[in-house]
């Protein structure tokens, strides 16, 4: 029961969060939206694991913490550096 | 070597308390991983006391303990903020001087204030953060320079006065 | 002592559950980027951290609660500095915040 509880509140920030994806209007808006999107996942997974009675499932939310972050950073870097940093390890700007 | 030393003790309790199966193969197999690891980073030449902070460690707690309190206090704030209706927000950018000695220190620093809600670093440019408060009084708090100090403390060897350390 | 910590565990799991709303509520309602991040860093602070305290304290002292604890760090080791990066691409690309006071 408070497990439903806590899913069906994490369900509905995603269901936000995406709002807030599509709406913009920046992009950096739309990376902040998928980025919180990322985090609610971990803990979706983590609380579906206890639903079903498999607390197993948080191997698969720490791995998806993991490539949540790696996937964020080399989304801006991308954006910043317009390659993934094998030019900017030459330019001044510090790296992310 | 100790940094080495730490690094391969940190990367076994991990190892065990991920895994959980404690069959001879699975552990051969974590022990030669742990090891395998260990050896890369030390070839990289990344293996010092800034990747392996190991001289923070007995302070860690302490201001981990703090650092939750500031986080709670705060994200009360921000959350009656989001919630009460009509504005209640006064967006304010700062320049705050990190005071810290080692480039690790103002990292934690920046990072603190960032995961305290209401506050977020924006930029760090030698030695200056550049800090975007959702309101001033949240501004004028970080400019009393109180998670400042304790960081520096923080980050201070054992024994040592707040002066800059030797330099490796 | 079980009913004790079960509902120590529900007040935990409600109120991660209504921090993480509240900070959607915010994502939706923040007038620009900068303060939308504040907003975002109460789903990622408070939200998380209460949510996943109410499940250590179902799942007791075993290996479960050592990687929730592993969760815990890792998200709140890497969500500030996804956050700061975010803002500091979002500055040096020209999206200026708009501010009350600018005390730069």
């Amino acid at each position: 029961m408070m497990f439903l509880v806590a899913i069906i509140a994490i369900v509905v920030t995603m269901l936000m969060i995406l709002v807030r994806a599509l709406l913009g209007p920046t992009v950096y808006d739309r990376i902040l939206a998928i980025n919180l999107f990322g985090t609610k996942t971990v803990l979706f997974v983590a609380v579906l694991g206890f639903l079903n009675g498999r607390p197993e499932f948080l191997d698969l939310g720490l791995i998806y913490a993991l490539i949540n972050f790696i996937g964020t950073v080399t989304v801006l870097k991308f954006m910043q550096y317009g390659d993934l940093g094998w030019e900017a390890a030459s330019k001044e700007k510090p790296d992310v | 070597m100790r940094y080495l030393l730490g690094l391969i003790i940190g990367a076994a309790t991990l190892w065990l308390l991920l895994s959980g199966v404690y069959k001879p193969i699975v552990l051969g197999l974590g022990g030669f991983s742990v090891l395998f690891c260990a050896y890369v980073c030390h070839r990289m030449g990344i293996v010092d006391r800034e990747s392996v902070p190991l001289h923070l460690l007995a302070r860690v707690p302490l201001y981990a303990l703090w650092l939750g309190g500031e986080i709670a206090k705060s994200n009360w704030d921000v959350a009656k903020r989001i919630v009460l209706p009509g504005r209640r927000i006064s967006p304010t950018i700062v320049r705050l001087r990190a005071h810290q000695s080692s480039e690790l220190g103002q990292a934690i620093f920046a990072n603190s204030i960032t995961l305290t809600p209401g506050t977020v670093t924006v930029a760090l440019r030698s030695g200056d953060a550049i800090v975007h408060a959702i309101t001033e009084d949240n501004a004028t708090d970080m400019e009393g320079g109180d998670m400042d100090q304790r960081v520096r403390r923080l980050e201070r060897p054992f024994g040592a006065p707040a002066r800059r350390e030797a330099s490796e | 002592m079980n009913a004790l910590i079960d509902t120590a565990s529900w007040i935990l799991l409600a109120g991660g559950a209504l921090f993480s709303v509240i900070g959607g509520i915010g994502m939706l309602r923040m007038p620009d980027f900068y303060t939308r991040m504040h907003a975002a860093s109460v789903t990622d602070t408070a939200g998380m951290i209460l949510m996943l305290a109410g499940l250590m304290l179902q799942a007791g002292l075993t290996l479960v609660t050592a990687k929730l604890v592993f969760v815990m760090l890792f998200l709140l080791i890497t969500s500030p500095t996804a956050t700061h990066a975010l803002a500091r691409a979002a500055l040096e690309d020209g999206i200026e915040p708009q501010v009350d006071h600018d005390k730069r």
